[in-house]
């Protein structure tokens, strides 16, 4: 069985070579070798490591399956490597992008192998919070001015004789480092490395309501399970951040964008047009993105849930 | 990826005072160094920054791989036919549907390793199925079938060479050496560079990994051929193929098989850490898991794995084994086809292929239970002993600062030369130069410090390895019901993706070096305990008896019979526990080991091929250093 199972791939592998050993062979029109039969249209969307996105992906998989027809595959990956797999046409759409300017400029602006898929409604913001219980006991904490005077009571055994400010994923947009240097605090970046060693920590500290001060960001499941309050850094203007070394400023609001395969958003039909239209809230994401983390439901159920009770809001998404 | 291979053997030991003269020569010279060369850390002067000319290759390879004949005629063709393998092969376990693959894996179990062996195989394949992870085991099946059949031909031709000529030999050797210490994570990058996100990729990476053991394996086998029989077959008028396809390749079957399973398990260990670029399977689910902090959900998923490593490890080491009539066993093959044939069709004709979902069990929800009760009441205020916290802030204090702050604050050169006169009181003066050398290319890399990082970080989890791995090994060596318990045990951790453990270490121990030091105990112990118990049963029983006779107790008799008789042993674990744990360096780096761990992953993270493949080749030169340190060679003549 196992013979005749090499020796079936040994076969085919030498047809195909025999087949086309004489064209070229373009790697960017291939499909996953666990794709549906030939004559099934099939969708690829990029689901990042948050569950935030994994909450878009989910209502998006469901109403092009459901509602429209389609087959969708997944396929979880960093933020930039999803830059270019999305250029090559491994994935046909990024959902949720919170800001890579120098891969717009390269793939949208210069090899135009990637098209703009508009707003996803929701307002991405990172920031640096301490718990809640931790702000209503020192209201001046949330002030950044004041945030050496609690480095004491936020060290740890990683932070050295500093207060620890926690950092999480390394595939993150994060100014962080340059931050404490620029604004002169008693603090260290220690980098948690994944965020689900983040997040773990976090909950960590709150069973025990200890303070701790983190880079997170918003919309987040996470702020349901532990309260966190934002502490205020000099304010964001437009362009501070423009040199990543000198930054002093806080974190943009951002409007989360969608991004999709240029090919794909001309010639993806009904499933281009539905990914474009697809547009959501911050708190709807939220609702689902709970479901999925702290229910321990599927996405997949997570997502019919939420698409039984909002028929109003996604019909609209629909192309006609 | 555990039986080592070859056991290294061992140096006459030497007198005291030769023996310590380099090390004492370094005690000396190191503090009139300070006081005339200054200290310091590896001097920028004396470094190469690699990011321009790595940053450009990238950027070359975006910009060309849609166009440029390389890619188009040679990455493309090679990516085409990973892909199509793949899906025959995954089309085919599809067909034969769920009943079919679970008496395929019996039968073949049966044949080739005996009857308990095809309970097993079944079973792990039911369970697989009850976990809801049948189509995800099907995928993942079905990549491995590929890359192993991949690293088996690359590998066997690769020894093939190697065996026959001794220049290739020589030359291949540091290749492997190379290919097998560079952390998986660090060329996941070029290959996702080349061929993007997907399954090619993922084959590829897996080839990388799992290629080297059957290469040296098939090398060793054919170079170890009793010269006697290749005389004789010589002297019968045999011409050189004759003689490799009828003496030297039968001699080496032990080897050979040796090989391929080794390349199994590697490539199964592999399952999970593609999954990063788009590998899809059994990984992919521990790896969403993670995303929502899921441990029961990531347990589901990584069970299949560990059951599919432990099911066809009993099975290549069943054949190993395995011998019989050759009659019979044609007897046998057919009857397991026809059994197999019978039950695809019934399959088939029920329309039960995929695995029916109501026979689904879920355990991820008591699994999260029983992990947040674990955590809730060990994390801290444990009375009298403390809680896991506080034991991971008091050792990260009392141990990881001090040695990391006092390798940091040691001058550079100085460092160079403990590592030489530590090489040189183990090894030859070769080796000693290749430690220093290795230790050089560190400082010339510019990673200097981050290295000195993960170094302290790796001579504390390999200390602790060996410190719990040699208690452990004792008892089992003691007791055979001890250790007919561990073996499991052992397997489980040996196999299960690291991903899964991932979470709960962190619960524990919080973020930090102290958790990415647990989780490399974790994964080193079970290979050392292995071959510690092994050499302390391997002690000659004729010398324990005399010992005994002689009424020494049972502390006597480890401490001065078993212990210095099974010293090769004891070396293999310690250079094992080194190697082992370098190797989970990288997940240290995912819950905040930081340094070279937690810069490969940025690399790959944020595409940045200078910071990833950098901080990789200074992993693979701290494993060479390690490796050259630890590894007693007898000196040449």
């Amino acid at each position: 069985m196992r013979t005749a199972r090499t020796t079936v791939c040994a076969a085919a592998a030498l047809g195909l070579v025999a087949l086309t050993g004489c064209g070229a062979a373009d790697m960017t029109k291939q499909a996953s070798p666990y794709a549906a039969a030939q004559g099934t249209k099939t969708v690829t969307l990029s689901l990042q490591s948050w569950v935030g996105a994994q909450a878009n992906v989910a209502v998006a998989k469901y109403l092009l399956e459901h509602e429209l027809g389609y087959r969708v595959d997944t396929v979880q990956v960093d933020e930039v490597p999803a830059w270019d797999a999305l250029s090559q046409g491994r994935v046909d759409a990024i959902l949720e992008d919170w800001g890579h300017p120098e891969q717009e400029k390269r793939y949208v602006t210069d090899k135009k192998t990637i098209a703009r898929g508009g707003n996803l409604g929701v307002t991405g913001h990172i920031g640096w919070f301490v718990p809640t219980y931790f702000a209503e006991a020192h209201p001046d904490v949330t002030d950044w001015k004041n945030l050496d005077k609690y480095a004491g009571r936020l060290r740890t055994a990683e932070s050295g004789g500093k207060g620890q400010l926690l950092d999480g994923s390394p595939s993150y947009v994060t100014n962080d480092k340059a931050l404490v240097e620029n604004l002169d605090l008693d603090y260290k970046v220690v980098f948690a490395g994944s965020e689900a060693a983040q997040i773990t920590q976090i909950k960590q500290f709150a069973k025990e309501k200890k303070p701790f001060l983190t880079y997170w960001y918003k919309p987040q499941w996470l702020f349901e399970k532990v309260p966190m309050t934002e502490v205020k850094l000099p304010p964001y203007k437009e362009g501070c951040d423009a040199d990543p070394k000198k930054v002093a400023c806080a974190y943009p609001h951002t409007p989360l964008q969608k991004y999709l395969n240029a090919d794909f958003a001309e010639k993806g039909g009904k499933a281009a047009a539905f990914l474009k239209n697809f547009r959501w809230t911050t708190e709807a994401q939220n609702d689902v993105a709970l479901m999925i983390a702290e229910q321990k439901l599927s996405p997949e159920a997570a997502a019919e849930k939420w698409v039984r009770a909002n028929e109003s809001t996604w019909r609209a998404w629909l192309p006609s | 990826m555990t039986a080592t291979v070859t056991t290294a053997p061992v140096r006459p030991r030497l007198p005291a005072a030769l023996t310590f003269w380099p090390l004492a020569a370094a005690v000396v010279l190191v503090p009139l160094g300070v006081l005339f060369a200054g200290g310091g850390s590896w001097p920028a002067s004396l470094s190469v920054d690699l990011s321009g000319p790595l940053g450009s290759a990238s950027d070359w390879i975006i910009d060309h791989r849609d166009s440029h004949p390389l890619f188009l005629y040679f990455f493309g063709h090679i990516s085409n036919a990973v892909v199509l393998s793949v899906r025959a092969v995954y089309l085919l376990l599809l067909a034969v549907g769920w009943a079919g693959v679970t008496a395929a894996a019996g039968l073949i179990a049966w044949r080739v390793a005996g009857v308990r062996v095809a309970l097993g195989a079944t079973a792990a394949f039911a369970v697989c199925g009850l976990l809801g992870m049948w189509v995800p085991t099907m995928q993942t099946l079905a990549l491995m079938v590929v890359a192993v059949a991949a690293s088996v031909a690359l590998g066997g031709l690769l020894g093939l060479a190697a065996g026959l000529s001794d220049r290739t030999y020589r030359a291949l050797r540091p290749v492997l050496d190379t290919m097998q210490v560079l952390p998986a994570f660090a060329y996941l990058l070029p290959v996702v560079l080349v061929f993007g996100i997907g399954v090619p990729a993922a084959v590829l990476a897996t080839v990388v990994y799992a290629a080297p053991p059957m290469a040296r394996l098939t090398a060793l086998g054919l170079r170890a051929a009793d010269p006697g029989v290749l005389e004789a077959a010589a002297s019968l008028g045999a011409t050189g193929r004759q003689r490799l396809l009828t003496a030297r390749l039968p001699l080496a079957r032990k080897e050979l098989l040796l090989g391929v399973n080794q390349s199994i398990m590697m490539a199964l260990s592999m399952a999970v850490i593609a999954s990063v670029i788009g590998a899809g399977g059994l990984g992919d689910r521990v790896y969403q898991a993670l995303a929502s902090v899921d441990v029961g959900a990531a347990l589901a998923a990584g069970i299949p794995i560990v059951l599919l490593a432990v099911v066809l490890d009993r099975t290549a080491t069943g054949a190993r084994s395995g011998g019989g009539g050759r009659a019979a066993a044609r007897r046998g093959w057919t009857g397991a086809a026809a059994v197999l044939v019978l039950v695809a069709l019934a399959g088939r004709f029920a329309d039960r292929l995929t695995w029916p979902e109501s026979w689904h069990v879920d355990i991820a929800e008591p699994v999260n239970r029983a992990v947040d009760w674990m955590t809730a009441h060990l994390y801290s205020g444990v009375p009298v002993i403390g809680g896991t916290a506080d034991w991971a802030a008091g050792f990260t204090g009392w141990v990881l600062d001090p040695v990391r702050d006092g390798l940091q604050a040691l001058p550079w050169w100085a460092v160079l030369l403990l590592v030489g006169a530590l090489a040189l009181l183990v090894g030859t003066w070769r080796t000693a130069l290749t430690a220093v050398a290795a230790m050089g290319a560190i400082g010339v890399l510019g990673v200097w410090d981050a290295s000195l990082d993960t170094l302290s970080q790796v001579l504390a989890a390999v200390a602790v390895t060996l410190v719990l791995g040699f208690g452990i090994a004792v008892a089992a060596a003691r007791s055979a019901r001890c250790e007919r318990c561990l073996r499991p045990v052992l397997d489980v951790f040996q196999t299960m993706p690291q991903f899964v453990y991932l979470i709960p270490v962190v619960a524990l121990f919080g973020v930090g070096r102290a958790p990415a030091v647990a989780a490399a105990v974790v994964y080193a112990l079970p290979a050392v305990v292995r071959i510690t118990t092994q050499g302390l049963r391997g002690v000659d029983p004729v010398a324990l008896e005399a010992a005994r006779s002689l009424g020494a107790t049972g502390w006597q008799q480890l401490r001065q019979v078993q212990l210095p008789l099974a010293r090769p042993a004891l070396l293999l674990a310690v250079n094992q526990a080194v190697v082992l744990v370098l190797a989970v360096v990288i997940i240290g780096g995912l819950v905040g080991g930081g340094a070279l761990g937690y810069d490969v992953v940025f690399g790959l993270a944020q595409g940045d091929l200078a910071t990833g493949l950098v901080a990789g080749a200074a992993i693979v030169c701290l494993g060479l250093m390690l490796d050259r340190v630890t590894q007693p060679v007898r000196k040449e003549a």
